[in-house]
């Protein structure tokens, strides 16, 4: 069977081709951002830069970084390149602590929005033939509004239901024939318990493909979600500050989410030593956008950890592949000076039988040292009338983790269904050292 | 012989007993025996309901976990010695006990017991002409 890509010409084109592409672009770029941003123009004076210096990809490492501080200190429109007459899009990422970070795309910015996205669609095979219900929130987030732009370039069927309202969500999904699901994974398992608790059967939906992305989710989760929801679950890649969604996507191979590489340049550093990183190696996403218009984005650090990788991939697309996130630093939880990231705990839970993916990971420093608590729902057949047995699971389930993570946890049973499900990004984590 | 039990898993947390209670009288089903074992981490609320089918359905609509066991009850005299003697003729039959519970109002002693095998010990009870007491009759009381 042909695989289906949107745009053969850029999705496989040859690596020294795209290299050339890349740099071309990033010249182009690089000479907006100096004369139109003058926060860019004074950071690369600092360093002796000027437009002329930047000739091709090899050039980037010079370049300064950007982090979401900067875009912070810039509000709200401080690091825009075009006159706010030629912005048509404002969105903005809900800040838990200060100001939002705020983004505006150009006519053209959205056009090349929609062209990801619809590279990312026809890769996990969503057509014209598509009804595509997309559970994503809606309005200042990226999420809704990016999938909604691409189902529509591809020709879907769009149902733009927006996140939230669960029973609306199978009334749709029944009655419409929702072939296509878009929403966070931990979104998507919810819904699947909400199918089971239903009066609708599985096999009365026609859904086929799930389009999960927005927060950072396991191989093992996939697995998890695609066993409940009888579907095949292509993960999505994107952050606002970028573009959105659309930023790289699943093949149906999925080993990588192949980046938009003519669009979004990326590079992996060490965190630590800003140093750029061989091929392979793990460490922090970096992109540059260089087809941006409203906001183009110089070395953008984006906190995810992951790596890259060039060979061309099984499905024919030339484009650079990025492991699956599992970790944001930004997630990274150090426990008695050891790392830690919540998804490795979902690993573990995903991996035994007798537990679900609903957990809570308390922490908190008592005498001076961190504890860590995991409060963790177990399948429903095993709340045991034995106090013997629950004991034995409690101390299975905390061996099991123990072993994983290198750390001492205290494992505590709850209630079925008593861990909050999330219509949105799932909290995981309380960090009670920070509340104090 | 053989009785169900419903086992209700419960987290530390105020109230939380009083909820099934609730649920339960609202549904109007009486509960003829219970026992709560706890432990620092959580609790097993085991008891004895006149609808087991029922109370089970509505407790887990409620959203809480209940697994169904099965025990066998008997009454026994009043006296120095009866449990003992009752219990020996489990352990002379090889029949474990996970747990009991009970109480002697008057005359006889009442005892919910499970044991690692309800059918063989309704056997040796029956053998040894002790006084079982069925689903039906714990409703009565
Ligand atoms: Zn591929």
């Amino acid at each position: 069977m042909e695989i289906s890509i949107w745009n053969r010409h850029f999705e496989t084109m040859p690596r020294e081709q795209m290299k050339n592409v890349q740099s071309e672009r990033l010249r182009e770029a690089i000479e907006r951002v100096y004369y139109n941003v003058p926060y860019y123009r004074a950071k690369m004076q600092e360093k002796g830069l000027g437009p002329e210096h930047i000739k091709s990809v090899d050039d980037l490492n010079k370049l300064p970084f950007t982090t979401k501080q900067d875009l912070r200190d810039n509000y709200p429109f401080g690091l825009f390149a075009l006159p706010m007459s030629e912005i048509i899009r404002l969105h903005a990422s809900s800040g838990t602590t200060g100001r939002p970070t705020v983004v505006g795309y150009s006519r053209r910015d959205i056009a090349v929005w929609s062209e990801v996205m619809a590279r990312t669609l026809t890769s996990a095979g969503v057509s014209k033939n598509d009804f595509i219900q997309i559970a994503y929130g809606y309005g200042l987030f990226t999420g809704g509004l990016g999938l909604h732009y691409g189902g529509e370039k591809v020709g879907a069927s769009v149902i733009p239901i927006s996140g939230g309202n669960t029973r609306k969500q199978l009334q749709l999904m029944n009655d419409f024939g929702s072939t296509v699901l878009a929403c966070t994974p931990s979104y998507a398992s919810y819904l699947a318990e909400a199918i089971d608790e239903s009066d609708i059967r599985r096999e009365d939906l026609k859904l086929r493909v799930g389009i999960f992305g927005a927060e950072p989710w396991t191989d093992n989760m996939r697995k998890e979600i695609e066993k409940k929801l009888k579907i095949k679950a292509f993960d999505i890649y994107g952050l606002s500050e970028i573009i959105g969604p659309g930023v790289s996507f699943d093949c149906e191979y999925q080993n990588g989410l192949h980046i938009n590489e003519d669009h979004f340049i990326p590079e992996i550093i060490d965190p630590d030593t800003l140093e750029v990183l061989p091929e392979g190696e793990l460490g922090e996403l970096v992109f540059t956008t260089v087809t941006k218009e409203g906001l183009p984005i110089i070395r953008y650090r984006t906190r995810d950890l992951t790596r890259l990788h060039f060979e061309t991939c099984r499905c024919g697309r030339t484009l650079v592949r990025m492991e699956k996130c599992t970790g944001r630093s930004d997630d990274m939880l150090i426990i008695r000076g050891v790392n830690l990231f919540p998804s490795q705990i979902e690993s573990v839970l995903l991996e035994m039988d007798e537990t679900t993916p609903h957990y809570l990971l308390v922490v908190d420093r008592i005498n001076n040292l961190d504890t860590l608590e995991l409060h963790v729902e177990v399948e429903d057949r095993f709340y045991q009338d034995k106090i013997s047995e629950l004991q034995n699971l409690g101390k299975k389930i905390k061996n099991q983790i123990e072993s994983t993570i290198g750390l001492t946890v205290n494992v505590k049973l709850v209630e079925p269904k008593t861990i909050e499900r999330s219509e949105g990004k799932a909290r995981r984590v309380i960090d009670k050292r920070k509340i104090r | 012989m053989i009785i169900e039990q419903l086992s209700v898993f419960l987290e530390n947390r105020s109230g939380r007993l009083h909820e099934v209670f609730e649920i339960l009288g609202k549904n109007n089903i009486n509960v003829s025996a219970c026992s709560l074992a706890d432990t620092s981490e959580f609790g097993i609320l085991r008891l004895i309901p006149s609808d087991p089918i029922q109370a089970r359905e509505i407790l887990k609509k409620n959203l809480f976990s209940v697994n169904v066991s099965e025990v066998i009850s008997f009454a026994a005299p009043n006296s120095p010695g009866a449990l003992s003697r009752t219990l020996k003729i489990l352990a002379d039959a090889g029949i474990g006990v996970d747990y009991l519970y009970g109480f002697s109002p008057g005359e006889k002693s009442f005892i919910v017991l499970r044991p690692d095998d309800a059918a063989k010990a309704v056997a040796e009870f029956q053998k040894h002409e002790m006084e079982l007491l069925s689903a039906s009759d714990l409703y009565k009381f």
